[in-house]
């Protein structure tokens, strides 16, 4: 037991322990070997290379995939340049719309074994790749897929173009869905596109090339090539490429930010946050605890808009962290693909070696640490929830992304002490807030400088919701109609 | 650039001879000699406008501009870097009491400018002629300033209504997305133009909540500095636009790398000037916009220096 842990208040030792409820996994078709995907092939890269990608929650390798290089990067973009220029852009518009269509549908069709996938490569609960990834990246291309034909509307008085080759890399988090929310909107926009899933979660990505196989998109509209950082810079700096999405941390942001300075590329950046969750003293306090575990604890943690900030107005303090630190007994840390399993798997070994430095550095800092649950399995990588108290503004767990599992609460007594420690950090992404007055969620919410506001509620997504930063959390919008103007030209 | 603009003399003898819109004076250099029964003129100084004052520049420098004639319209403020992050400091103080505004009150502040600019119409086309626009160019100048005044003016309680959404999410939410000022923007107004230019290039920031730092064209920055005396007088509060006069070369940097900055409007086409101010305004992930060539007023224009915000909240008992 961890330095500062509170004994525990639950016993779970009397006999009514859940039973492992695994999912299945015989009907999921993983291949021993990936190849990229360009012009509508899958392609050995050029260099022969390969690497490992393993199930973090038993560190065993599910399949090899392909290391592209600059060659196929090249290779990737001529294609999507051809597809877009012969094919795509000259399309009608409804019938783009009617493949982006086929590609919903049959990710609707996969979704079980999309959903499988996600959880063994990237170490998700069965339950969130279930419920919130998969059905969600299909909606988003159900959702664009009807943009396609009718994007005069959404800009009055501008005639939008397409841009070109869009290039888009994706992060580890939601590997799936972040594709999708890349792909669609670009898609939909005329654009044809080279995306680069992350390195540790490559497989629905390359999945999801057979879905575009099975849908008989045009050759080189879609184009997916796993790799490294390295692939990714060679696309940010390939001359023909016309827009950069990215997804990941601030630091990369910057790095792409300033390698486009000097070209034409449009590009929209989505980031990293440090979300404050705002618990005043009038929230319903039961749910308010629920909110926090699912803002902080969703997806281990690993979520961008994540409220790894607790804010809790001090009058209830005491009662908020004792019920919340109740709730956490109750989580299962365990098998990602048991569907009794809250936290899953910390998606790689240096990512966990990330979490663990905080851990330490919260303690070293002299805040009091909270961990519960200290069953792991013994492979795989794990990180019990975890919460921090007794933090200072200046500390560092509570000013850096810890993208992790990891909790940092403050006290507040008014409303403006409130905004103004939420608004005390570089980054804009999201922000809760709990309370039972109307009023006061219209006039706090007007105050968080932050892209996505969750009053009485927390991560909820949806594809005609549009997502994304202020400040160093990222510069544009992805999702809903304003998702749109990232691949459009409107002048 | 070089010709228009003069390095500091040192020596008054050794810079041309100066004119001012309101009377030409001794070519000889200096103070003018008074000729018998002609009254002196007053002339103005050119200040810098930071926090709703008119300080010098905390360097004590200057530059000269010429007329169109060549001779030495003005001593100007050559601004420093430390006036800068003084504008930067006004302007974020300014900024929540006027994001919070009414739109409704914006409207009719940024009204009350055109109105100001009307009346005194006759000082800007005086100072347009003086460097170099024939009468009717720059009636026509002024008047545009005047009329894009009031055309932004309108938009103030309009923009939210277009361009906002409600967003049908297949949950049991209500969720909307409305636009927000993106923040502080530092401006670098085009050489051209210079009051029209620098007009069109405030106007749709405070338009739409946010506050700036603008630094006048460095060729023709007359118009602007007294640009500001309309400002002061029409309800602008302290901070909202600051102006600085300078050397865009110098200064240019600090306008993109300024961490607490949050967006660039950039008017001009040279391409290093460009690729550096994109790269230092990647420091903090700074908005970057680029106006290569005047465009006419529009809507996109607020909306580039907007951030869109979306809040979810439960339907349900």
């Amino acid at each position: 037991m961890n330095k500062g842990t509170a004994p525990h208040t639950l016993n779970f030792d009397t006999g009514w322990a859940y039973s492992p409820a695994p999912e299945s996994t015989d009907h999921v078709h993983i291949k021993d070997q990936y190849k990229l995907f360009i012009g509508g092939k899958f392609v050995a890269p050029k260099s022969g290379k390969y690497f490992d990608t393993i199930n973090p929650a038993n560190e065993k390798v599910l399949a090899r995939v392909a290391q592209a290089g600059a060659a196929d990067v090249d290779r990737a973009v001529t294609a999507a340049r051809d597809a877009y220029d012969t094919v795509w852009s000259k399309m009608k518009p409804a019938e783009r719309g009617k493949y982006i269509y086929r590609i919903a549908r049959i990710i609707q069709e996969r979704a079980r074994e999309f959903a499988v996938i996600e959880s063994m490569d990237g170490g998700k609960p069965i339950r969130e790749a279930r419920d919130v990834d998969i059905p969600l990246a299909a909606a988003h291309f159900f959702y664009y897929a009807g943009w396609a034909d009718k994007l005069d509307y959404a800009f009055p008085c501008r005639t939008p173009q397409s841009l070109g080759v869009a290039g888009q890399i994706i992060p580890w988090n939601f590997p799936l869905l972040m594709a999708a929310w890349k792909i669609a909107p670009a898609l939909a926009c005329g654009n044809t596109v080279v995306l680069k899933p992350a390195e540790t979660t490559p497989l629905t990505a390359l999945k999801l090339a057979e879905v575009i196989e099975a849908a008989d998109l045009p050759p080189g509209v879609v184009n997916i090539l796993t790799g490294d950082g390295s692939t990714g810079a060679a696309i940010v700096n390939h001359d023909d490429v016309n827009k950069i999405a990215f997804t990941g941390s601030t630091n990369v942001g910057r790095i792409i930010q300033r390698a486009l300075a000097g070209t034409d590329k449009k590009y929209t950046l989505e980031l990293g946050g440090k979300a404050a969750n705002i618990i005043f003293a009038d929230a319903a306090i039961d749910q308010a605890v629920e909110g926090i575990v699912n803002a902080i604890f969703f997806n281990q943690g690993h979520v961008c808009c994540a409220g790894s900030r607790l804010l809790v107005q001090e009058s209830v303090a005491d009662e908020v962290i004792a019920k919340l630190k109740e709730r956490m007994q109750t989580l299962i840390v365990g098998d990602p693909l048991d569907k009794n399993t809250d936290i899953g798997a910390i998606n790689s070994a240096a990512q966990l070696e990330r979490i663990n430095a905080y851990l330490e550095l919260g303690q070293e800092e002299g805040a009091e640490m909270f961990q519960c649950g200290d069953k792991k399995p013994s492979k795989g990588y794990w990180c019990q929830p975890t919460l921090f108290t007794n933090v200072a503004q200046s500390h560092r767990i509570v000013r850096e992304e810890i993208f992790g599992p990891v909790l940092a609460i403050q006290t507040f007594r008014t409303l403006d002490e409130a905004v103004a420690k939420a608004n005390n950090t570089q980054y804009g992404l999201s922000g809760g807030i709990w309370t039972d007055k109307g009023a006061k969620i219209f006039s706090v919410g007007a105050k968080i400088r932050a892209g996505v506001i969750w009053a009485n509620t927390f991560n909820k997504f949806d594809p005609t919701s549009p997502f994304g930063g202020y400040k160093e959390s990222g510069v544009g919008r992805e999702g809903g109609m304003h998702g749109l103007s990232a691949y459009l030209d409107l002048h | 650039m070089d010709k228009t603009i003069k390095a500091e003399g040192r020596s008054i003898d050794s810079t041309p001879s100066r004119k001012t819109p309101s009377a030409a004076k001794s070519a000889s250099g200096g103070r003018a000699k008074l000729p018998t029964s002609t009254r002196l003129s007053v002339e103005k100084t050119y200040k810098l406008y930071i926090n709703g004052k008119f300080p010098r520049t905390e360097s004590g420098r200057y530059f000269t501009v010429a007329d169109a004639k060549g001779n030495i319209a003005a001593n100007m403020c050559r601004a420093s870097r430390k006036d800068f992050r003084e504008a930067v400091l006004a302007a974020r103080a300014a900024f929540n009491s006027w994001a919070g505004a009414s739109a409704y009150l914006r409207g009719q502040i940024l009204y009350r400018v055109a109105e100001m600019l009307e009346a005194r119409a006759e000082q800007f086309v005086t100072e347009l002629k003086l460097m170099g626009l024939d009468k009717r160019a720059a009636s026509r100048e002024v008047t545009a300033a005047i009329d894009c005044l009031v055309y932004y003016a309108g938009w103030t309680d309009k923009y939210q209504q277009v361009f906002s959404a409600v967003n049908p999410v297949a949950s049991s939410h209500f969720n909307f997305s409305i636009l927000e000022p993106v923040g502080v923007v530092s401006i670098l107004a085009g050489q051209e133009n210079a009051l029209l230019g620098f007009v069109e290039a405030i106007s749709p920031v405070i338009a739409g909540g946010n506050t700036g730092i603008a630094l006048a064209s460095q060729q023709n920055p007359l118009c602007a500095i007294s640009f500001a005396e309309v400002l002061h007088s029409s309800d602008v509060p302290p901070g909202v636009i600051n102006i600085l006069s300078g050397y865009r070369n110098e200064l240019a940097e600090h306008f993109a790398s300024h961490m607490n900055v949050n967006a660039i409007i950039a008017n001009g086409d040279d391409a290093g000037e460009i690729k550096m101010i994109q790269e230092q305004a990647a420091n903090n992930i700074k908005r970057v916009i680029i106006r290569k060539e005047a465009i006419a007023p529009d809507p996109y224009q607020i909306i580039d220096t907007q951030e869109t915000k979306t809040t979810w909240h439960p339907i349900g008992g």
